[in-house]
């Protein structure tokens, strides 16, 4: 019962997040390009349901213009953890013990002593901010959690008796991977998949807070609070409707990552970092 | 045990060398001379020069990592292109706002977690379970530095509570300055020890099952009992990587929450450092950050052994 | 006087009934054994017994200890019960014990929550408790963690902790199973001796009829969670009542009709001195790297159409040897040769066509995700031109006719099939590409008494129809002494003893053949159940 109604809720706050980002590409309320400067500051109204900003720009625009800023960079730089991240875990575990293997765990742990706002910040010294900076340091960031969780699946894996069939038939440790392996670890990379999505919506947001992530005019959630907040005082709503579209975005993964779990394999542990 | 810390520490070492020489490199290819650029375009080039040997840039890279790698070993992180000051009195100033930032936050974190992650598992499918899961699921979701935004709003701008930021200074008395801490703590805080809370229940959930508790029942322990003295330590070992791979969390996520604070915390230097190419400063900065993760790592793997027997003995 | 009586105990999980009416008693210094097959609900009534039921479990009936109904107990007086007055021994010593707490203090514990002893006390208590059961504290200290000790000395420090505090009721669930024919004397032994020293009853669950006959007073036969059959172990052995225990009792001492040895044999994989080693890890950091020779220097030959069988217990290198002979594993020294050619890890894979294998776990030898068809033409991919289209289905229904299952299972997954009926699938992958040698890994061992007698049959019948030569590798003796017509006993990587089979077990050379054979729990002759059981009820 609560596993169902974990994923449909999950999947609804979903659902509104995509829905808002797809919907901006053909229309949104109100043209943000074009200020509005005597509608400043409004507070939600029938007009304005999310009230308007210090240029009176139509927030409820700017919130679903920048979900696709959230959900494109998260879904970039999952996409990045996941295609150099699992193909290494797969080699390691395939290797277990010996130098490749070591390597690429050596590998995994010095990365992982890189939290992704440092590596946003090394990116950032180098290249200047931009979205393709936080896209590529989340990305970064991203790879060696799916190397170590698709390595520790496959050496479970490894020691199974149908492993052992597949070698006696001859076959290579490269395709034993990809024919058995893998999809016996999908379940579990498609629940970590929307772990990580959701990390990586709270990330970029985090980065364009700061200034490291998406630049003006590219609208972005995180951005958006970071104009907030020196308004806060006077404009609530301001700080407060960003966020709370955060939330349902990351509360919408986190609750459908949870529930797919329990649909797929109730025995799957997320590493929530 | 001697052999395990010693393994471990030679793993320490290497990573801090192979981190360097990754931080180094990044830094080496970013584009832009430190010493044109703080001339300005119209700077003659004896000029640069000049800058140049002053900044030491003038000889190979190699030399000059040796040197900073060198100089960092003793203590010495180079002088700030910018400020023209030693970069380790610029880290030692704002560290003494970091460090307790992080360590305060950690604290908080688990002193919510730790109870809350084992009522959950102790009521588990009960309402009280479903509760604490529901709450740490929301908690999950929020934000930090917008979770931090709130907490300004409810606690300084309108009960006045706190001040909305800014940090005395640790001369304006312990409590002062700690207190100048807490808003910004308990931001940081929140969502890791939802994080932390979900280890701490799915962990001891899992050691809840394991064939040794029920050994521990046919003796005639209670649940409770049996919870508290077999479970606990063996769940801890889950519970101790997340705090680890927090304590970095919680030292990079400062440098958000020091933002929305103005806190004057190793996240200022760094914003500073880098609109200013203090590139000398970044690399410093960054470098001591990967150094604390790291060293986290090792005290982690550390207390592995101290809980868990069979580590000791084991390679 | 009874020390327990349970009295029409039924009891239900969820929605499930597991037990329907389970009536029978226990009387102190009274040895009981309850046995049956895989879902007869024999630990659950253990379990019963100690209340450590599942949440959702729903009991009805009477569990009287000493005249008082366990059922109507509260949970503060089941603790006080729990561990004083019943103790339990469990089948899993390598994680009934707490992985990070002293052995000392983990038997101490069970007098700590009984009494008001203090804490040194105790701990010299338990100090004698360990030495009762054969782990005097001069060479096992208090301070050794459960690590530090093998199998068997962990059942020990269990068994101890159950009778700290000298229970009257002693229960062990399958307390052998998971231990080597050796130790499982040893500990059974043990137990013997406790309850006539205590005048504990114990109340024993196990499969393993051969140890029920050895160690019962009484008997207590279950199935599908209702007792089919109990009466005094001679009386019962003498006269069976129920089908069910006639066939039981036929199955556990099941023997198979082998063909004869074929003539002129020629050899057609020969062992030569082989030597494998795994290095170990260093002892100080710069201390010289230590090797373990898990197989050292062993020689044997098969030949075409024989039945070779390899006992040993678990760590004598078995598993390391199989690898070997498959060419998962490269030797360190000595030689393998199939068919007159060398094989190791670069083998021509046309070479291991001849050789296949059989697993041990029917559950974990397959692919969840694949249909039973393409299981089983896996190993195609070592023949360069395997068979297609019709020719292969062909092939496919003939291989799972071969093993007694229906060529429609062909489209089935894996989980729509017992695991008798996955042992078969296994075999059906083994002899699809004709092998003349397979490896039957303790092949047998994870299955129920009635299946593993069906499945020998079948491994008899091909070895006829097939013409296949095969290696029995298996800890248990009295299967390997049926189906093999030659046995190699192996101990410590070395090959201590071969010959005829029955020469072997008959008049056993080697001092570690004979321990084995003597450990071996043997049936009583049921040589005059065999009629019996084939009389249809």
């Amino acid at each position: 019962m609560i596993r169902s109604r974990n994923l449909l809720l999950g999947g609804l706050l979903c659902l509104i997040v995509v829905a808002g980002a797809l919907v901006s590409f053909l229309w949104t309320p109100y043209d943000i390009t074009v200020l509005d400067i005597p509608n400043k500051l409004q507070t939600p109204s029938l007009q304005h349901p999310f009230g308007t900003d210090h240029f009176g720009r139509d927030i409820l625009s700017m919130i679903m213009i920048g979900a696709r800023t959230s959900l494109a960079v998260a879904i970039v730089a999952v996409g990045i953890g996941m295609g150099i991240g699992v193909p290494l875990g797969l080699w390691a575990a395939s290797n277990k013990g010996g130098w490749i293997d070591e390597i690429i765990m050596r590998g995994n742990d010095l990365v992982f002593a890189f939290p992704s706002l440092v590596i946003a910040i090394l990116i950032t010294a180098v290249m200047g901010a931009s979205a393709l900076n936080a896209i590529i340091a989340i990305g970064i960031f991203n790879i060696p959690v799916f190397a170590r969780l698709t390595r520790s699946g496959a050496l479970s894996l490894w020691e199974r008796e149908f492993i052992l069939a597949a070698r006696v038939a001859g076959k290579s440790k490269a395709r034993i991977s990809f024919e058995h392996i893998l999809p016996n670890v999908g379940n579990l990379l498609i629940v970590q998949g929307t772990i990580q999505f959701s990390l990586g919506i709270l990330a970029e947001a985090g980065l364009s807070y700061v200034g490291l992530g998406a630049q003006p005019p590219i609208p972005s959630w995180g951005r958006m609070l970071a104009d907030a907040q020196t308004m806060v005082s006077f404009a609530p709503h301001l700080a407060m409707v960003p966020g709370l579209a955060i939330i349902t975005a990351v509360l919408g993964l986190n609750l459908m990552g949870d529930g797919l779990r329990d649909l797929l394999d109730p025995r799957i542990r997320v590493v929530r970092q | 045990m001697l052999r395990y810390s010693l393994k471990r520490l030679l793993s320490l070492i290497v990573s801090l060398a192979i981190a360097s020489v990754v931080i180094f490199l990044v830094i080496e290819v970013a584009p832009g001379d430190p010493a044109s650029f703080m001339l300005g375009i119209n700077a003659q080039p004896d000029t640069v020069a000049a800058l140049r040997a002053e900044l030491g840039l003038d000889v190979s890279k190699t030399q000059r990592y040796l040197s900073w790698v060198g100089g960092m070993l003793q203590g010495d992180f180079g002088t700030s292109y910018t400020y023209r000051t030693p970069v380790t009195q610029m880290i030692a100033d704002r560290v003494w706002v970091s460090l307790p930032l992080a360590l305060y936050a950690l604290t908080l974190s688990t002193l919510i977690a730790f109870p809350a992650g084992i009522y959950a598992a102790s009521r588990r499918g009960k309402p009280g379970d479903i509760t604490v899961m529901g709450a740490t699921q929301l908690g999950i979701a929020v934000p930090n530095f917008w979770f931090a935004m709130l907490l300004v709003l409810v606690f300084a701008i309108n009960l006045r509570w706190f001040s909305a930021g800014g940090f005395p200074g640790w001369d304006e008395g312990f409590f002062v300055a700690l207190k100048a801490l807490t808003l910004p703590a308990i931001a940081l805080a929140l969502p890791q020890s939802a994080i932390l809370a979900r280890v701490m229940r799915s962990s001891l959930l899992d050691i809840l099952s394991e064939d040794f508790m029920r050994t521990a029942r046919a003796k005639g322990l209670s649940r409770r009992q049996a919870l508290w003295r077999h479970g606990l330590r063996n769940a801890l070992v889950p519970v101790l990587t997340i705090m680890g791979l927090q304590f970095s969390f919680l030292l990079a996520g400062g440098i958000i929450i020091e933002q929305v604070f103005f806190l004057p915390g190793l996240g200022r230097l760094i914003f500073q450092a880098i609109s200013a190419r203090d590139l000398i400063v970044v690399e410093s900065v960054v470098m001591l950050l990967v150094f604390s993760v790291i060293l986290v790592n090792f005290l982690v793997d550390l207390a592995y052994a101290a809980v868990d027997p069979r580590l000791r003995s084991r390679t | 006087m009874t020390l327990l009586s349970i009295e029409n105990l039924s009891l239900s999980i969820g929605e499930f009934p597991i037990l329907k009416g389970v009536t029978f008693s226990i009387a102190p210094g009274e040895i009981v054994a309850v046995t049956g097959e895989s879902g007869s609900g024999k630990s659950m009534t253990a379990l019963a017994t100690m209340q450590l039921l599942p949440d959702s479990a729903t009991t009805s009936g009477y569990i009287m200890l000493s005249g008082q109904n366990i059922l109507d107990l509260s949970e503060p007086e089941l603790c006080a019960m729990r561990g004083n007055d019943v103790g339990m021994v469990f089948q899993e010593p390598m994680t009934a014990l707490n992985p990070v707490k002293t052995i000392g203090a983990q038997v101490a514990e069970t007098i700590l929550v009984h009494s008001d002893t203090p804490r040194d006390q105790a701990m010299e208590r338990a100090g004698e408790m360990l030495r009762r059961v054969g782990l005097p504290p001069e060479r096992f200290p208090l301070s050794r963690y459960p690590h530090e000790l093998s199998g068997g000395q962990r059942q020990r420090v269990v068994i101890a902790m159950a009778i700290a505090q000298r229970p009257r009721l002693l229960i062990a669930d399958e307390p052998t199973t998971a231990l080597d024919v050796t130790t499982q004397a040893q500990i059974l032994d043990l137990l013997k001796e406790l309850v006539d020293e205590f005048g504990m009853g114990l109340l024993m669950i196990t499969h393993d009829l051969a140890v029920v006959s050895d160690m019962a007073d009484r008997i207590v036969v279950m199935r599908h969670g209702e007792i089919v059959e109990q009466g005094e172990t001679r009386q019962l052995f003498a006269d069976m009542k129920h089908p069910y225990t006639k066939a039981l009792f036929e199955a556990s001492g099941h023997q198979v009709t082998l063909p004869d040895v074929p003539e002129a044999p020629e050899p057609i994989l020969q062992v030569e001195n082989a030597v494998r080693e795994y290095a170990l890890p260093r002892k100080g950091l710069f201390g010289a790297r230590q090797f373990h020779r898990a197989v050292d220097g062993i020689s044997f030959t098969i030949h075409h159409g024989e039945r070779v069988g390899l006992v040993g217990e678990s760590g004598c290198g078995k598993s390391t040897l199989t690898r070997a002979l498959l060419g998962l594993e490269a030797l360190q020294g000595g030689s393998i040769t199939a068919f007159g050619k060398p094989v190791g890890p670069g083998t021509d894979p046309g070479l291991r066509a001849g050789l296949q294998v059989v697993f041990q776990d029917p559950y974990g030898s397959f692919n969840p995700r694949h249909r039973v068809d393409r299981i089983i033409t896996e190993p195609y991919h070592l023949i360069s031109n395997p068979p297609t289209g019709l020719e292969r289905q062909e092939a496919i229904s003939e291989a799972l006719i071969a093993v007694g299952l229906k060529p429609s299972d062909a489209d089935k997954y894996i989980h729509e099939f017992s695991g008798g009926q996955r042992q078969r699938i296994a075999i059906a992958r083994a002899l699809i590409i004709r092998p003349e040698l397979i490896i039957f890994d303790e092949a047998v061992s994870a299955l129920d008494v009635s299946i593993r007698a069906q499945i020998l049959d079948l491994i008899a019948d091909l070895s006829e129809s097939h013409n296949l030569a095969y290696l029995f590798i298996s800890h248990d003796l009295s299967v390997v002494r049926t189906v093999t017509d030659r046995v190699l006993v192996m101990k410590s990587g070395e090959i201590v003893e071969q010959g005829e089979t029955e020469e072997v077990f008959a008049n056993p050379q080697h001092t570690y053949t004979k321990t084995l054979i003597e450990a071996a729990p043997v049936l009583p002759d049921m040589s005059h159940l065999k009629e019996a059981a084939n009389v249809p009820a």
